[in-house]
């Protein structure tokens, strides 16, 4: 076996920040005082605020240290189900950095903005080409945001025929976000079952679908990794009663040039740049979910627009389009994460259409090529070929007492990022391995020895898995007490 | 491809093990009628050299690209940018990590993000401020849903009509499939008219700006004593968090909810986003507020860590029933404000948001000097209005083509009435000499 990545190591204890503070220390060189001072009343002023007084090299060493006793996709494999944590491209960023993007302020207006609206104009139409839609908005600033756009676009043109409808269904193997983006918009959610195969049939649908089901959200590939096979069926069966298919695009990295969402008969669609298209998920955000929609839904995008004036060579080419009466309206303060959408463009323009097509293909064969060296070391709930991801649980070690969550703690001594677990819900005490096709043949090896040498000890030395982590700074945290007295600040 | 590591041998042995013959046999399970037929028709992929080259010229199609002189704010700021807050924030350790689901490797994004949550209370004068939110705009929207789905009686919210004016507009958006409604405060000299908030009924509460879109201060005190009368919650927001290095927070004036926006905490302006939305609120809307959480506990050992917390508000476990629907939120640039607020301290604050006040003042006597006309008593921070004396349309705009200066914003598409009126701003980046280069310029 190859020698695993995770080991000992020294890394610092670091207070927090105010328990560095010293009184007068200040980490900023003021600029100078050039015009006279101007007080306020003193009605309105407030007692400075009780920030930390620190040195440069204060902060510099805290938030090196800090980051030390952090895990990202540049320290290991991160192979976290359903969020496609692949490698983060660096020249993305020093595109987003060039000061004629970063400096650029939203308000300039459209003639002295040419270069931002062409990269939004242009990311518009490759999005549109990715996921086989005509009209795409990068406005949402994420995934579950793009989500309510979406539902939201569904909510307007439900009205607009003049007829609102109350319910929406939602299959099990749904993201939670999905149901609380419906209920944002006062539909109450029909949940659905999987059949045996871990996919939809179309006769569960056309049970419950009706003339008062706005209707379906499906996520395609599913959460359990597998490709809807019947999305064209259930397609027509929603349509035939009026409702419009809302497609969860979370999982396109398995799909990018194989199928496009657009032909399958999905009408809205959104997209996660912080998943397929590379760019950095920051620890939380920030995202940028772009929504793509069919022909019938475009009156209905959010404003502000972008167009483009076919007939002008000039530098005014292009356009912010507010006059659109049956728009949902506005949905972020200026247009969106224009930082996060530099990216991402950046990722298609050098990964070119072959690229993309590759990168779906290779993500796929990792996770077929992960769910056939591990099925018999774990268990395989659905043994079907797989997408981008295979769903296990731990079944095999529960005659141990060992849980998924166990493995997956121990999973850090070894050096990797544990995967998504106790997700989807749909199988019980899930562990959900997304490898992303940017992980190569030898990494993935040693996951999968990584994770056979833990089954191992699950039989052999259980104990160990239950105190497991042992490498980390800290241990397993108490996340009951955490949660009942709850401390959000010091 | 440089990003995908595959050798030819290396498939042709994954292959075996999967049992398939070809890549294209791994995707039998899509039916043949649904595959997309022919290639992608986008661009060749780019080197990186050139990459660089059509990025550059697109960005250089920017005004941004030139030494320009930014007299706009109107919910985007021009602030300088310690280095050491870029640099910081790039570590890829904070870049490239998810959500920390798994708190024992993810401490670094835990400890930063509670750090932020207590300097954001310790700013806004809050109990307690949520792990961030998309903008101000949206964090807006939440506040309202919140009083809202708390008063069972009243389905409008009350908003003033000098809340920025996107800000309003995505309220609507949330609110209008639901069949909550927005009503309006009038204004008076500038100012949010607290007597039109008197006389509304069925309310469920209240959302006040300030400084105001017009860069006036609000008496938020007045209003939460209307608010209190009418047992109403009341919201406060903020397009400019400088202005607190120097005004009575939010929480000093009674304020139940706190939207705001953090752009101005070490984020560059980029096109307006992401920026960074800033959400607080009393103790008592806790278990009300959207979002993540990040809490102080301890681990096996006995020893300090943090972990996300108060999950069961979230959409993952409480799906349609949940708080809000946010999942990913604004996180690096939440770290990025973090790392802004250490680093300026309590000192550098309270001069940063001084030299902004002063630089505004200067400037709002300069151009009265130079024929613009004052319009409102009020007090400012770094914005004001003023009334633009004739001829001032075209030379703005030959200022802006011939010497990359951005003089004001007009007012007019946003308040019809106020044609002619400017919004100015100046910032702690905007030197006197520039101010008396403008100065003389519109004379």
């Amino acid at each position: 076996m190859n020698k695993q990545p995770g080991t000992r190591g020294l890394i610092f204890n670091e207070p927090q920040l105010w328990e560095k503070s010293r009184e007068g220390r200040c980490a900023v060189s003021l600029p100078k005082a050039d015009v006279e001072r101007a007080e306020i009343a003193p009605h309105l002023m407030g007692d400075a605020p009780g920030l930390p007084q620190l040195s440069e090299l204060d902060v510099v060493r805290h938030y090196t240290r800090l980051s030390q006793w952090n895990f990202g996709v540049d320290s290991g494999m991160y192979p976290l189900g359903s969020c496609t944590m692949k490698y983060n491209p660096k020249t993305n960023e020093v595109q987003a950095a060039r000061q004629g993007f970063a400096g650029a302020h939203p308000l300039a207006g459209k003639e002295f903005s040419q270069g931002a609206l062409k990269l939004m104009y242009d990311l518009e139409q490759a999005l549109g080409e990715i996921t086989g839609f005509p009209a795409v908005t990068l406005q949402p600033a994420a995934g579950a945001h793009g989500e309510l756009a979406g539902m939201l676009m569904i909510h307007a043109y439900h009205a607009k025929k003049g007829k609102q409808r109350s319910k929406i269904i939602i299959p099990d193997t749904a993201h939670g976000t999905n149901p609380a983006s419906a209920s944002l918009c006062g539909y109450e959610s029909v949940n659905i079952k999987s059949g045996e195969k871990g996919i939809l049939e179309p006769a569960t649908v056309a049970a419950v679908m009706d003339e008062d089901t706005a209707g379906i959200m499906i996520t395609n590939p599913n959460t359990l990794g597998l490709f809807e096979e019947n999305i064209r069926e259930i397609c027509d069966i929603v349509h035939a009663k009026g409702g419009l298919v809302y497609g969860d695009g979370a999982n396109m990295n398995a799909i990018m040039g194989i199928v496009k969402p657009g032909d399958l008969g999905i009408d809205v669609l959104h997209l996660n740049l912080h998943k397929t298209f590379s760019t950095p998920h920051g620890g939380g955000g920030p995202g940028s979910g772009p929504v793509s929609v069919v022909k019938e839904l475009i009156p209905f995008l959010p404003v502000p627009r972008i167009e483009k004036n076919r007939d002008g060579k000039d530098l005014s080419s292009y356009k912010f389009v507010t006059d659109c009466p049956d728009s949902i309206g506005r949905l972020h303060t200026f247009y969106g994460h224009f930082g996060v959408m530099i990216k991402a463009y950046s990722y298609i323009l050098s990964m070119g259409g072959k690229g993309l097509r590759e990168a779906s293909q290779l993500a796929v064969l990792n996770a077929n090529y992960i769910k056939e060296s591990l099925k018999g070391t774990l268990n395989l709930p659905y043994d079907r070929p797989c997408m981008h991801e295979c769903v296990f649980n731990d079944k095999y070690q529960q005659e141990n007492h060992i849980t998924t969550m166990d493995m997956a703690k121990r999973l850090l001594d070894y050096g990797f990022h544990p995967p998504t677990i106790y997700f989807p819900l749909v199988v019980d005490a899930a562990f959900m391995v997304e490898p992303t096709e940017t992980e190569s043949k030898e990494d993935i090896d040693q996951f999968i020895d990584a994770v056979k040498a833990i089954a191992k000890e699950a039989k052999l030395d259980p104990e160990k898995l239950k105190k497991a982590p042992l490498l980390t700074k800290v241990t397993r945290l108490d996340e009951v007490t955490a949660a009942r007295k709850p401390c959000l600040r010091g | 491809m440089r990003y995908l590591p595959h050798t030819q041998e290396d498939i042709d042995a994954m292959l075996a093990k999967t049992g398939h013959a070809s890549i294209d046999d791994l995707f039998d399970s899509i039916p043949e009628a649904l595959k997309t037929k022919g290639p992608l028709n986008l661009p060749e992929a780019l080197s990186e050299w050139d990459l660089n080259t059509y990025m550059e010229k697109l960005a250089s199609s920017n005004i941004a690209c030139k030494d320009y002189k930014c007299f706009i704010g109107a919910g985007s700021y021009d602030h300088y940018i310690p280095a050491l807050v870029p640099y910081l924030v790039s570590r890829s350790e904070f870049a490239t990590a998810y959500t920390p689901y798994q708190p024992e490797v993810s401490q670094g994004t835990l400890q930063g993000i509670y750090e932020f949550q207590t300097m954001i209370t310790q700013l806004l004068g809050m109990d307690i401020a949520t792990a961030s939110h998309y903008d101000c705009g949206t964090a807006l929207a939440e506040c309202a849903l919140i009083a809202l789905k708390k008063d069972r009686k009243a389905n409008k919210i009350a908003v003033s009509s000098l809340v920025h004016p996107s800000h309003r507009q995505i309220l609507e958006t949330y609110l209008r499939p639901t069949g909550y409604e927005i009503v309006e405060i009038g204004t008076k000299e500038g100012l949010t008219d607290p007597t039109a908030l008197e006389a509304m009924d069925g309310i469920a509460g209240v959302a006040v700006q300030s400084p105001n879109f017009l860069g006036n201060i609000e008496d938020l005190s007045a209003f939460k004593a209307i608010a209190e009368n009418k047992k109403i919650l009341f919201i406060a927001s903020f397009t400019e968090s400088l202005a607190y290095g120097l005004l009575k927070s939010p929480g000093a004036c009674g304020a139940d909810l706190v939207a705001g926006e953090g752009q101005s905490l070490g984020i560059a302006k980029t096109f307006g986003g992401p920026g960074l939305g800033l959400l607080a609120g009393t103790k008592k809307l806790m278990r009300s507020l959207p979002g993540r959480f990040i809490g102080k506990t301890k681990d096996a050992n006995g020893d300090d860590g943090y972990v996300l917390t108060l999950a069961t508000r979230e959409q993952h476990i409480k799906r349609e029933k949940a708080s809000s629907n946010i999942c990913s939120n604004n996180g690096l640039n939440a770290m990025t404000a973090a790392m802004y607020l250490a680093t300026v301290g309590k000192i550098g604050i309270r001069e940063i948001a001084q030299q902004n006040h002063d630089k505004a003042v200067y400037l709002k006597t300069s151009l009265e000097n130079a024929g613009f006309e004052s319009v409102f008593d009020s007090p400012f921070f770094n914005e004001f209005v003023l009334k633009a004396p004739k001829g001032f349309r075209e030379k703005r705009a030959d200022l802006i083509q011939n010497k990359c200066v951005f003089a004001g914003m007009d007012l007019e598409p946003y308040y019809p009435k106020l044609k002619d009126h400017y919004l100015f701003c100046a910032t702690e980046t905007i030197s006197k000499k520039d101010i008396d280069q403008l100065a003389k310029e519109v004379q």
